[in-house]
């Protein structure tokens, strides 16, 4: 099996605002892109339940020039408000990298 | 027709090379713009006014920025003044232009874009429906706007009036970050698509150079294309690494909302020159039906007091959850008790996060965590400072001497890095505004002054 880690050269969370969450998946060449997107492992029930929200509030993006999938979703906490513990956001993709995809077939 | 935009750095402050920022100068900019703020780093810079960069940072990179400025005799346009762009760090940061410029006796024509939003201004918007919400906004009620510091973000035309007044340098408020360098390209005719992509390119600086950083870019905007130069030293630009800039704390990465319409990137292209320049082309600016001002605001929340501290032993570590859960009653009736029933316990959140065990995620961590050592942040909220102290002071006695069942006698349940425990925070403050202003003028939310310095 592999992880997102085999397919991208980075993955982040961030704060696209206080109260949407964003997460960017750069994939390592094209070929691990377009793998990327054919495993359809990114989808809005990934993060609908991951983080609370409804499946309709999670929009997923491909951005083929920057070889990049794009999700959003609201913040499951607005940002500063009681009770958030990571004010950039920048930790929420942790759960994400054990991740199980498909082994890469070159 | 040529025009040279000049993004020294991603953030007034937050520091550039000089030796790239040597080369943009060389380069003959027709504008140096900068952008000083953001909300990324929470409401504390709007709610109270404190930026969250020094002001010897902000002078370090002012100086230079004067400096070539007036050897260039170009405008500089700085925007989000002091992270928040309220009232009160415009005049702040203003105050520092004078004092350089003064120093080096430099004469400039300075420029003040200001936009905070009063309370009674704001009220009646509303009450003639005339703010919106946009997605994922908190709820809002007439009460709001009075509780609330409020500032509207501007677009290009106020900062364009400064410019046609013939200011040296412009001093804005909360403005839309492109808007700073997209200014003076509205003004001479650029194309609207090329100027917004070219703006939201270079608007955070170097960050989508290789490797990233809060140097400087240049964008050279053309009739049919605009090319981007990463500046200093031991820097790329690729194709990709300028396309992928469009991602970057944006939740749409084809549409970034202007006050005035929106920047669609759909079809734009991106093709390296050189090691160090990208050419793209293609973005189209869609001018929106209707103007909006968005709207930020922050309010105090409480004051805090923090307490930190860390468990080792692994059976402290599994009661620890249950016994928090139980020690809330015990401190509740505490409450009521050590106050005389001044303070209600409904009042004082005391909030425990156990590092190791979810407290990063928190509801949303999916994995069951099994950790050897648990770091343990107490934070108490309360209406004032006293309170929150005074509660933090016997909830950190309680928590260091949680009745253990396993245990026969007293032990010490939590180990506390710090003498006192306790730690004030201060006030801390809430954001309260996904709004739009609507039905609005572009530069009627905003005032300006004009003076020489």
């Amino acid at each position: 099996m592999a992880t997102l880690l085999d397919y991208c050269a980075l993955v982040r969370s961030k704060n696209a605002g206080p109260f949407t969450l964003t997460f960017d998946f750069m994939a390592k060449d094209e070929f691990t892109f377009a793998a990327l997107c054919a495993t359809g492992a990114l989808h809005p029930g990934l993060f609908a339940s991951l983080f609370h929200v409804a499946e309709g509030d999670v929009a997923v993006t491909a951005v083929p020039a920057a070889l990049a999938i794009k999700v959003s979703l609201p913040r499951p906490v607005v940002q500063g408000a009681r009770g958030d513990s990571d004010t950039y956001a920048g930790q929420q993709y942790g759960p994400l990298m054990a991740l199980t995809l498909p082994e890469l077939e070159r | 027709m040529e025009l040279r935009l000049l993004a020294p750095t991603g953030a007034l402050g937050a520091g550039f090379d000089t030796a790239g920022f040597d080369r943009g100068e060389a380069l003959r900019p027709h504008v140096i713009a900068c952008d000083a703020g953001s909300t990324d780093s929470g409401p504390s810079a709007l709610g109270s006014g404190r930026p969250k960069l020094s002001d010897a940072a902000v002078i370090r990179d002012l100086r230079h920025l004067l400096r070539a400025r007036a050897a260039l005799g170009v405008p500089l346009v700085i925007g989000s003044a002091g992270t928040s762009g309220r009232d009160d760090a415009v005049d702040h940061l203003a105050a520092l232009v004078r004092k350089l410029c003064r120093a080096d006796g430099q004469r400039v024509r300075l420029g003040l874009a200001y936009a905070d939003q009063p309370a009674e201004r704001l009220t009646r918007l509303w009450d003639e429906g005339r703010i919106r919400a946009l997605p994922h906004a908190p709820a809002v009620t007439r009460e709001t706007f009075s509780s609330s510091h409020v500032v509207g973000m501007m677009g290009v035309e106020p900062l364009g009036e400064l410019l046609e007044d013939g200011c040296d340098v412009i001093v804005a408020g909360r403005a839309s970050d492109t808007a700073l360098f997209a200014a003076l390209p509205h003004l001479r005719g650029a194309d609207p698509g090329l100027t917004w992509h070219a703006a939201k390119t270079i608007e955070c600086g170097a960050a989508c150079a290789v490797p990233p950083s809060a140097n400087g870019l240049l964008a050279t905007v053309r009739d049919d294309h605009f090319d981007v130069t990463v500046l200093h030293p031991g820097a790329r630009l690729t194709a990709r690494s300028v396309a992928a800039h469009t991602l970057y704390e944006n939740a749409d990465p084809f549409r970034v909302i202007e006050p005035s319409g929106v920047l669609d990137t759909t079809d734009a292209s991106y093709e390296s020159v050189d090691e160090q320049t990208v050419r793209v082309r293609g973005a189209r600016f869609e001018r929106a039906a209707e103007y909006t001002v968005k709207l930020e605001g922050a309010r105090l929340a409480g004051y805090q007091t923090v307490i930190v501290g860390g468990v080792r032993d692994r059976v402290v570590i599994r009661r620890l959850p249950e016994l928090i859960e139980l020690a809330q009653g015990y401190f509740a009736a505490k409450i009521h008790d050590v106050f005389d029933g001044r303070v209600d316990p409904a009042d004082v959140d005391i909030d425990f996060r156990l590092y190791g065990a979810g407290a990063v995620l928190g509801a949303h961590e999916p994995d069951k965590l099994d950790p050897d050592e648990l770091g343990v942040l107490i934070t108490v909220t309360a209406p004032a400072q006293e309170t929150a102290r005074a509660v933090a002071t016997f909830v950190a006695h309680a928590a260091s001497h949680l009745p253990m069942p396993e245990y026969d006698g007293l032990v010490t349940t939590i180990a506390y890095p710090f003498s006192p425990p306790e730690t004030d925070r201060g006030p801390v403050y809430e954001f309260t505004l996904n709004h739009v202003a609507t039905g609005i003028t572009p530069t009627e939310l905003f005032r300006s002054s004009v003076e020489n310095v």
